[in-house]
């Protein structure tokens, strides 16, 4: 409405709680979503994600606060009445309808005469690479048929906001990684605000434009995928995305000077000889080797500290390097990494 | 190995059996399906055979002995008029206690399967099945005088003013009479109470399985609750209405125990079996009337087919 340059918010969460009995599913949230935006709300399950999400979708109601969409207040306002559309995570697809018509169930209910519906339906298989499958029953689709169908039964009714549950959790790999990619066309296509649940790190990490970290039902970061992942704001972050090393305070003191709790990514540690030359800006401790994994790709050694404590380190396997004398379990070694990777966690007060 | 071999080796007899048994999957398939075949087989279908045989011979008139020859002259005698008129007053008694007890028992079997906690679900479903505990003949006559002009409905209109509403319905034609026992509106007001178990309870089955996600993508989708009860749940749910109708349908076709305690004695089905071989020796005009049910059940079925009441299954 006004002609401000940053985007119109999609959705805003003001100070919203969904609490069951003693159950705080959703805890005070305040956050607000751009329009456009691929917004991913990333957690463990429990963390209350799934109940935002159901919030905004209207099958739950808040048991205090307010959300908008579009600028219109949603209390009291049912699912059927919301300009949001939900791709299920399973699908819930009719399994009495063709593929066809589950798609044109919208338009449908809209009152869109049959064979114009029929059209769109059609239109809509097309984009989702299903061209030719409307006549098929849901039951004769695969996994991953069948989630381009509910995908396309929603992004048929051009919601202002699609809302997608765990939408890819039960693809197999090859697949989940192949529909990452054909979603993340899809919403730069339609230009859709998603709101995109999932607990798969490295799903909301490659695809969304911004991630809200959940942890018991509070939000415990908002950010770009590196911000998250480069400046996790607390413990849970650092250790929920990606893997992370967390050194205690106490042994903080003997590496850096500084007596206050770090994280630092397994990948920004190197490993050189117990003799190497420590760079300037960097930081280094002593340590032997407790375990080698190797995992393709990389390996994983666990490396206990010679101050006490362990640290876990991703190696790249770059060259014929795994096996070496110096690289077996038991061996000493310097551990070496650039002092800008050390993220100094705040000292959080420990949740109730 | 032959000092070893006392330990493991020596098995049991039943050990020796059951590794034979976990082997040969094919031969415990085949233990296991004999008996219930050969009974299915010899007692139920050879039974159905020897009854359909039986209705293409004809009875003497004279002897009244069953004259073995093949004849179309008991299915010719089937139907004249007054047998046309106990099929179709027994079809349509049928129908009328299908379509009844669908009605009824859909509320029901819906607040059980999307409403009720663990605990009522439990509570309705005893309830549901309590009545099959006792004796159907118990239930019969306690019905018998509860519908009689002495029994408690008519005490009740009598004293609640609506005397007039049960007089009015009984002096409708054809279904009304003398009292409530004894007049069609009785039979089959015993009809639907004997059979509603059967409608309830395969209609909780098919709407407990509609995942409450489907109901969800419904109004997700724009769908107003009713609509979600017409587009989703109704056609999910019309295999276990039409499971449940097998069972009310075909049950009231053969019934003749209710007509007969309760009603005005005009002959059902059921009762005009039970004479033609009980009372009148007639064994072929029995089969032939035991017939009826079986081809009026067979065109229900493929009717209800057609009409795609198993699609969703």
């Amino acid at each position: 409405m006004t002609d401000r340059a940053e985007p119109p918010t999609a959705v805003r969460f003001a100070r919203v709680s969904r609490h069951y009995g003693e159950v705080r599913a959703a805890d005070d949230l305040s956050f607000e979503i751009a329009d456009g935006e691929f917004f991913s709300l990333l957690g463990p399950s429990g963390s209350g994600k799934t109940t935002c999400l159901r919030l905004i979708a209207g099958f739950e109601q808040p048991t205090a606060g307010e959300i908008f969409v579009h600028g219109r207040a949603m209390a009291g306002v049912p699912p059927y009445e919301r300009d949001v559309n939900t791709v299920f995570q399973d699908y819930a697809l009719f399994p009495h309808m063709t593929v066809a018509d589950n798609v044109a169930y919208g338009p449908m209910i809209k009152g869109v005469p049959r064979e114009e519906r029929m059209r769109e339906a059609a239109a809509m298989l097309e984009m989702v690479a299903l061209g030719g499958l409307g006549g098929r029953k849901p039951s004769q689709l695969s996994g991953g048929q069948r989630q381009r169908v509910a995908l396309a039964r929603a992004l048929i009714n051009r919601p202002k906001v699609l809302l997608l549950d765990e939408p890819l959790g039960a693809l197999d790999l090859k697949l989940r990684e192949q529909m990452q990619v054909e979603l993340k066309a899809i919403q730069r296509r339609v230009g859709i605000t998603f709101v995109y649940v999932t607990h798969d790190q490295g799903e909301a990490l490659s695809m969304s434009d911004r991630i809200a970290v959940f942890d018991r039902g509070r939000i415990e970061q908002i950010g770009t995928a590196t911000d998250i992942y480069e400046h996790p704001a607390s413990a849970f972050v650092a250790g929920f995305v990606g893997v992370s090393n967390l050194v205690a305070a106490e042994v903080a003191a003997a590496i850096t000077g500084a007596s206050a709790t770090f994280s630092i990514r397994p990948e920004k540690i190197r490993i050189e000889r117990p003799e190497a030359a420590v760079p300037e800006g960097h930081c280094a401790v002593g340590g032997r080797i407790e375990s080698v994994l190797y995992l393709g790709a990389n390996t994983r050694y666990a490396i206990a500290l010679d101050h006490g404590g362990e640290l876990t380190v991703l190696d790249q396997n770059r060259e014929e390097q795994t096996g070496l004398a110096d690289r077996r379990v038991g061996a000493p070694v310097k551990l070496v990494w650039n002092r800008r990777h050390i993220q100094t966690i705040g000292a959080r007060p420990p949740a109730p | 190995m032959s000092a070893a071999a006392p330990a493991i080796g020596m098995p049991s007899a039943w050990r020796r059996v059951s590794t034979a048994l976990y082997l040969r999957p094919g031969l415990v398939l085949f233990l296991l399906l004999t008996p219930p075949m050969l009974w299915l087989g010899i007692v139920y279908l050879g039974s159905l055979f020897a009854l359909l045989a039986q209705s293409f011979f004809y009875i003497d008139g004279f002897t009244g002995q069953v004259v073995r020859e093949v004849t179309l002259a008991t299915y010719a005698e089937l139907f004249t008029a007054a047998n046309i008129g106990i099929i179709w007053r027994t079809a349509g008694m049928a129908a009328s206690v299908t379509i009844a007890c669908a009605i009824i028992a859909f509320p029901i079997a819906y607040y059980m399967a999307r409403y009720a906690t663990m605990r009522t679900k439990a509570l309705f479903y005893l309830a549901v099945m309590l009545p099959l505990w006792s004796s159907y003949l118990v239930r019969v006559y306690a019905w018998k005088l509860i519908l009689a002009k002495e029994g408690i409905i008519t005490w009740l209109a009598e004293h609640l003013g609506f005397a007039w509403l049960l007089d009015g319905l009984l002096s409708i034609d054809v279904i009304g009479g003398p009292s409530l026992s004894a007049s069609y509106i009785g039979t089959f007001l015993v009809f639907v109470y004997i059979w509603i178990p059967y409608m309830i309870l395969p209609i909780e089955a098919a709407l407990e399985r509609v995942p409450r996600s489907l109901v969800e993508a419904s109004a997700d989708l724009g769908a107003k609750p009713r609509a979600t009860f017409r587009k989703v749940i109704l056609p999910l749910a019309i295999p276990g209405v039409a499971a449940g109708s097998i069972f009310t349908f075909s049950l009231t076709l053969g019934d003749y125990i209710i007509p007969g305690i309760i009603g005005n004695s005009r002959p059902f089905i059921g009762m005009a079996v039970l004479q033609h071989q009980g009372t009148a020796g007639n064994i072929p005009m029995a089969a032939a009337f035991a017939v009826v049910p079986i081809v009026i059940m067979g065109i229900y079925l493929t009717v209800a087919k057609r009409l795609g009441a198993f699609d969703a299954l």
